[in-house]
């Protein structure tokens, strides 16, 4: 298999609505694992996805995936997956239909359909459920099966516009774990969402997008890097945090210094990291105060998100 | 010129007929059911079977009057022409066909099939199949109920006139144009479907063409449903005033003619219709 032939490739694509932007000149490459589509509402995360499974065609540009386009739309859609954040069903069907019946569209018998099914409702964890109505399920229940119908047949690329949107926390956790165990076994991974602090723990890179322009990509660490010139955050865990405050802030590049809630540490902002670091290791060095463990505390997307976004969904 | 044609049968030889075959058929036997079996098709029931309802009571209050067997059957060919393919398959085609795609825009529901391995040709035609399967099945069943109905009360008489006179013959012809009506209207409304939002509008303007279209030049007549199935009916119905609008034939045709003409009106209708749904767009927030 060829390196293009394992990415999912957006060229130079633009939407438009009419008059109305989607997403404009968006260039992405995006490799095999874990990846968040992180923005606020309306930045045209959902847009991207549509462009990428067909559902909406770019105004202009080119995507491929795995060296597919939507419009090869057998060997597409066996390879790809796409649990929509649409809350609406074929009426009248109950989980197990819902499935069954969409697997079998794919041309498989019914031996191999009812296998898929049934392997989709465990990994979901709906298998009891499966034999009740749609429009009798509960938010977190349809969010469930429309994942279970997503990956029933086994995708090599899973795309999930808001998968934790209505799970309860138990099922966000079962959620994740089955992200992730999707990503450890090689598959192609797009997720958007709010809920930052879960999925940024099992992505391996995030894509930032507001107002429908792409605004940073890479993994977290690389997106940071981007950033330098703003202020990272530290945490530095200490038997005296007033101290250790006092002496850091003192210098140029210390912005902002706040003692931790249970006393034994203070989150240190800084504009120069290496400037940081190098005081930092002297003042260990000095015993004046002992140092325990030192932490980005801002080193994950959501920090990135406020940076590069801001808290009003405008790219600073 | 030779080449050409062998690489162009090549190719359409390669592509996988099986497959869309098999998805054709699991997509229709999944719409069927859906359009059948659902409270929502429940004012469809009744657009097929209201007649039958008048047709049993005339026929329970008929038993002590004197009927006569031509005037019924000259009932049944004006119902045929003027509820029927006026009114009850115009307006159960405009609701079954215009559901199928843009209802479920509407539901928001289409995606599952546009995200499903199945061309969007075979998603249109396997649903323009299931619609014309449930049309006929609903006023197919109705018509031939209408049928012997009407001839069940005149007892030995009127089995001697469907199985020894025309009566076959007319149930033949009435059950081919009900075929036609439904697939007739059901493509013109399916294309509707995919070009306007809210289609009945449309659909008004097409039952209008439909009632002026007999007086309009002969080449506009071709572009018409009811025009053909004027051709094919077994009975003249004797109408007069506004009626005499909807019966008068003013192109001579064979029945050949007639249904092979509606045929390629079809064919040409879906063939349009096939390449809108390719680029058809999932925009549930415009809806």
């Amino acid at each position: 298999m060829s390196e293009t032939n394992d990415l999912i490739i957006f060229d130079d694509v633009s939407k438009f609505y009419g008059e109305v932007l989607g997403v404009n000149r968006i260039s992405l490459s995006i490799p095999p694992g874990i990846t968040t589509l992180v923005g606020p509402n309306g930045s045209g995360k959902t847009t991207l996805m549509n462009l990428m499974t067909g559902l909406v065609q770019p105004s202009s540009g080119h995507i491929s995936v795995m060296g597919l386009t939507p419009g090869d739309v057998a060997e597409f859609f066996r390879n790809v997956g796409y649990c929509t954040q649409f809350d609406f069903f074929p009426r009248g069907l109950n989980g197990w239909e819902f499935i069954f019946d969409s697997l079998m569209l794919h041309g498989m018998d019914e031996v191999d359909a009812f296998g898929l099914t049934t392997e989709a409702l465990q990994r979901v964890r709906l298998g009891d459920a499966a034999g009740r109505k749609i429009a009798g399920y509960s938010k977190g229940m349809r969010q469930k099966i429309r994942l279970a119908q997503a990956i029933a047949h086994r995708p090599r690329v899973l795309v999930l516009d808001e998968p934790l949107n209505g799970l309860d926390p138990m099922a966000r956790a079962e959620s994740i774990a089955l992200f992730e165990e999707l990503g450890r076994q090689g598959m192609h991974l797009l997720i958007s969402s709010h809920i930052l602090d879960e999925v940024d723990r099992i992505s391996d890179r995030v894509v930032l997008i507001t107002g429908g322009y792409l605004v940073a990509q890479g993994n977290i660490q690389q997106v940071r890097q981007e950033v330098r010139d703003k202020p990272m955050q530290v945490l530095i865990r200490c038997d005296r945090p007033e101290l250790l405050a006092s002496r850091m802030f003192a210098v140029d590049h210390c912005v902002e210094a706040r003692v931790h809630a249970d006393g034994k540490g203070v989150f240190l902002r800084t504009g120069d990291v290496d400037q940081f670091y190098s005081m930092l290791n002297g003042i260990a060095a000095e015993g004046l105060v002992k140092i325990d463990a030192v932490a980005p505390a801002d080193d994950d997307a959501n920090a990135i998100y406020q940076y590069l976004i801001g808290s009003d969904g405008s790219a600073s | 010129m030779n080449q050409t044609t062998s690489s162009f049968r090549k190719r359409v030889m390669q592509q996988p007929w099986d497959l869309w075959w098999i998805q054709a058929l699991r997509l229709t036997r999944i719409e069927v059911k859906r359009n059948l079996f659902s409270w929502r098709a429940s004012w469809i029931y009744f657009l097929a079977f209201i007649p039958t309802l008048i047709i049993l009571i005339h026929v329970a209050v008929g038993r002590r009057l004197q009927l006569s067997m031509d005037d019924d059957t000259e009932i049944l060919a004006g119902i045929i022409q003027f509820y029927y393919i006026r009114l009850g398959i115009f307006f159960g085609c405009l609701g079954i066909f215009s559901r199928l795609i843009r209802g479920e825009m509407i539901e928001r529901s289409l995606h599952f099939y546009f995200l499903s391995p199945v061309r969007r040709e075979v998603i249109l035609l396997a649903k323009f199949a299931a619609g014309s399967i449930s049309a006929l099945l609903l006023f197919g069943s109705a018509i031939l109920a209408d049928f012997i109905l009407t001839y069940t009360v005149f007892g030995a008489t009127g089995h001697d006139y469907i199985f020894n006179g025309p009566g076959l013959g007319q149930l033949e012809a009435y059950l081919m144009i009900t075929v036609l009506a439904c697939l007739g209207y059901g493509a013109v409304f399916l294309l509707l479907s995919l070009i306007f939002k809210n289609p009945t509008p449309a659909a008004m303007i097409v039952m209008g063409w439909e009632a002026i279209n007999p007086i309009a030049p002969s080449l506009l007549q071709k572009i018409s449903v009811a025009s053909y199935l004027r051709h094919l009916m077994p009975v003249n119905v004797p109408a007069e005033g506004i009626f005499a609008l909807l019966t008068v034939q003013t192109e001579a045709e064979s029945v050949w003619t007639a249904t092979l003409g509606l045929l390629v009106l079809i064919v040409l209708v879906l063939v349009y219709s096939c390449y809108r749904i390719r680029t058809f767009e999932i925009r549930y927030t415009t809806e």
